[in-house]
């Protein structure tokens, strides 16, 4: 599942909007139709749009549909900039977010958009591979994306396809007025870390607000545990399938998440990140791990949000990796206007398109090119970009860092399995390398 | 079906033996009538459904060409029944399921229906009321239960002061989900069951209260034997909306953490971001198969009668 951004419509009405949709393509697909080539995202008819430049007509696919508000509006104004400074036409593909996500694959072998949003990692290398998205390594270098956003955009072949626009960190967000409060400050080492829980808890606050509801969020808890046990490389490499699943690394991060259990909200399974977000925001919880779009399920502008990124547990490993999921754009393979998407990719990736972007919407993305004026970011953006900045190795988050089909079907039951069952690591790590040797045969 | 298995004889009756030819009008009107559906029936249900079955064989992940198609025997079908651990605990679910839907909701909407059909005072909108959930999408009803549901901020656990996890510990959540289909189709029941004791004919009923039998004994000697194809039907709604059960699931945990059900894994593979064709296809021929078990057994019925009648 894709972690929203900033999305002003309660995520459980999303759902709700995005299971009716479902239901139709379900019909479909069960009846083996949807492998054929039922185009529900290509629903621009096919009008000809030839020369690049001034007059042109690009199509642009996007992932926010209308009215669900800043995330939306951002590439809207993006869009409606590109227009403005060239002359080119775009022609605008607005898609729930759910609904864009789960029909990639057909939408990329039909008739897509010349322009599409989409993220970094394995994912966007997968369509690399599949020969789905063009190279873009001739607008490569993008003036104010460095180097690691480079390194984000590249998929196997050493090729850029992808050209970054906005990231958001995950991190130990906590209020700054509990902490005032109560005398806490951001542990600093993995015995300040411990000695906080404990103190919450003597306080009769859980430390941590836990939601899993939806399968994803934890995966965040094992992303940032198997960074700071394992170390990047490992964690890089135990996504890409190349490292077993129920060898030692591993299950050391199940028996580091089983000691921290109790530290964290019960029943987590039957509780939306929403709801365990609004547990934090009223004090019940002292700290949420989370990505920024924390903010949106508090409603508030997060002036009393601050965080902290998840303190070293091996002091051989430090704690200078994080996951920081970067959004961006692709231009894709069967997409008609090629040249056209290209330069207007590349624009996007500028700083001037960004500055449309956060001017053009109510709440600001932290903006990928460096060029990007700061002016509209609040306090938590300000902060955002500095960690991620100097954050040495940032990973995109298991569900983006993974193959598609392993991270939904295996890792969250297998998670999800492992909190109702703590105890059963041998079981759980057994289970998801069994079910992995299948997938990445 | 029936027609087409009593048309014959009637026609052949009708018409005078030896030759009586259809305009040709009329021929072609029948032809067309034939092999629209009949194109329609094979395009749209058998072959995608023999397409499902052969891909059930294969590992495909959906990009590229069907050249990409890569043959793994039985592999899927062996991966499901014995690593997939959602497999196992899905079927179970399926079958309580069913024979919840049978126990509780479909006899309490019978047992509406019959109330009601008393025309006692308001009994309109008891009606309105009962069926007003089947109006409603069960993505709704989904949505409207985990008001109720939610640990920590649902109507339940405020009222009662608990702190029971209703959609999330895997030993109760399928039972709150339950119940919340049937809060849905007791409605839909009551209403059909309805329908169908209006059609009785009055006439029965005062033979009956003649003979001095009383309410009780009139409904189970005369009004349920009488309502026979209604309560067939009310069987088959019964087994296919427990075999199609997956919205609610789906909009609940997307079918995971105790609320596996066959069909809801099959939207896991297939429909979402994971694109595991082959293992998917596989998951729904296995479902194709114990539908076609409850089919069966229904078709016998249904000609058993036809041939006794």
């Amino acid at each position: 599942m894709p972690r929203p951004r900033s999305a002003a419509v309660p995520r459980s009405a999303v759902a709700t909007v995005a299971a009716t949709r479902r239901s139709v393509i379900r019909g479909m697909a069960l009846s083996g139709l949807a492998v054929g080539g039922a185009n529900l995202l290509a629903a621009c008819g096919g009008d000809d749009g030839p020369a690049t430049g001034s007059g042109a007509t690009v199509k642009f696919g996007i992932n926010e549909a209308e009215g669900v508000g800043a995330a939306h509006d951002r590439l809207a104004a993006m869009a409606a900039a590109y227009t403005e400074e060239t002359g080119t036409k775009v022609d605008l593909n607005a898609v729930d977010h759910n609904t864009f996500q789960e029909s990639i694959n057909t939408y990329l072998q039909g008739t897509p958009d010349d322009v599409f949003t989409w993220f970094a990692g394995f994912r966007m290398a997968q369509f690399a591979e599949a020969g789905l998205i063009t190279d873009l390594s001739d607008i490569w270098p993008i003036e104010g994306l460095d180097d690691s956003f480079k390194q984000a955009s590249t998929a196997a072949d050493g090729k850029q396809y992808f050209v970054p626009v906005q990231y958001y960190p995950w991190a130990v967000f906590y209020r700054k007025s509990v902490f005032e409060k109560n005398g806490w400050t951001a542990p600093e080492s993995n015995d300040d870390f411990m000695a906080l829980m404990e103190d919450m808890q003597g306080k009769g606050i859980t430390p941590f607000a836990f939601g899993d509801k939806d399968g994803w969020p934890a995966m965040g808890t094992f992303d940032i545990l198997n960074m700071r046990l394992n170390g990047f490389d490992f964690h890089m490499s135990l996504m890409a399938g190349d490292e077993q699943w129920d060898g030692d690394e591993v299950k050391q991060v199940f028996e580091t998440w089983r000691t921290l259990l109790p530290y964290h909200q019960e029943d987590p399974l039957g509780r939306t990140w929403q709801e365990a977000a609004t547990a934090m925001g009223k004090g019940e919880c002292g700290m949420y791990l989370l990505g920024t779009f924390v903010v949106d399920a508090l409603g508030e502008n997060g002036e009393d949000l601050d965080f902290f990124t998840f303190p070293e547990l091996d002091p051989a490993i430090g704690s200078d990796a994080l996951d920081a999921p970067i959004d961006g754009f692709c231009v894709a393979a069967a997409g008609q206007n090629q040249e056209a998407g290209k330069e207007m990719a590349k624009w996007l990736g500028s700083a001037a398109a960004a500055d449309a972007a956060n001017n053009g919407a109510d709440a600001p993305f932290i903006a990928a090119n460096s060029g990007a004026s700061t002016a509209t970011y609040s306090d938590l953006q300000k902060k955002s970009a500095e960690v991620v900045s100097a954050a040495a190795n940032i990973a995109q988050f298991m569900d983006r860092d993974t193959n598609a089909d392993f991270a939904n079907t295996v890792m969250i039951p297998s998670i999800q399995e492992f909190l109702k069952n703590p105890d059963d690591i041998d079981g759980v790590t057994a289970s998801i390398q069994e079910q992995a040797e299948s997938i990445f045969a | 079906m029936s027609e087409t298995t009593e048309a014959p004889p009637r026609q052949a009756a009708a018409s005078p033996p030896g030759k009586r030819r259809l305009p040709p009008r009329d021929r072609l009107t029948v032809v067309a009538m034939i092999t629209v559906p009949t194109l329609l029936v094979v395009g749209l249900v058998w072959l995608p459904a023999l397409g499902s079955v052969l891909l059930s064989f294969t590992r495909w992940n959906g990009f590229g060409g069907l050249d990409t198609i890569e043959w793994v025997g039985l592999q899927n079908y062996e991966d499901i029944t014995t690593i997939y651990p959602p497999f196992w605990p899905a079927i179970q679910h399926n079958l309580i399921w069913l024979a919840f839907l049978f126990v509780l909701p479909t006899i309490l909407g019978v047992v509406l229906a019959v109330v009601l059909d008393r025309e006692m005072r308001g009994s309109r909108f008891y009606q309105t009321a009962f069926y007003m959930p089947v109006v409603l999408s069960l993505a709704l009803i989904g949505f409207i239960w985990q008001l109720f549901y939610s640990r920590d901020q649902g109507l339940i656990n405020q009222v009662f002061g608990t702190t029971v996890d209703w959609y999330g510990d895997p030993d109760v959540n399928l039972w709150a989900v339950l119940v919340a289909t049937a809060w849905r189709h007791t409605g839909y029941i009551m209403l059909i069951y309805l329908a169908g004791l209006k059609g009785v004919d009055a006439s029965l009923r005062e033979a009956a209260a003649m003979d001095g039998a009383s309410e009780v004994r009139t409904f189970f000697h005369v009004i349920f034997p009488v309502m026979r194809p209604i309560n067939m039907i009310v069987i088959v709604i019964v087994v296919i909306e427990s075999l199609r059960a997956f919205d609610l699931v789906w909009v609940i945990n997307k079918g995971r953490n105790g609320l596996e059900i066959i069909a809801a894994l099959v939207s896991q593979n297939v429909i979402g971001e994971a694109t595991r064709y082959g293992f998917g296809s596989a998951l729904a021929v296995i479902m194709m198969l114990i539908s076609s078990v409850f089919i069966t057994l229904y078709l016998r019925v249904v000609f058993k009668e036809e041939r006794s009648r």
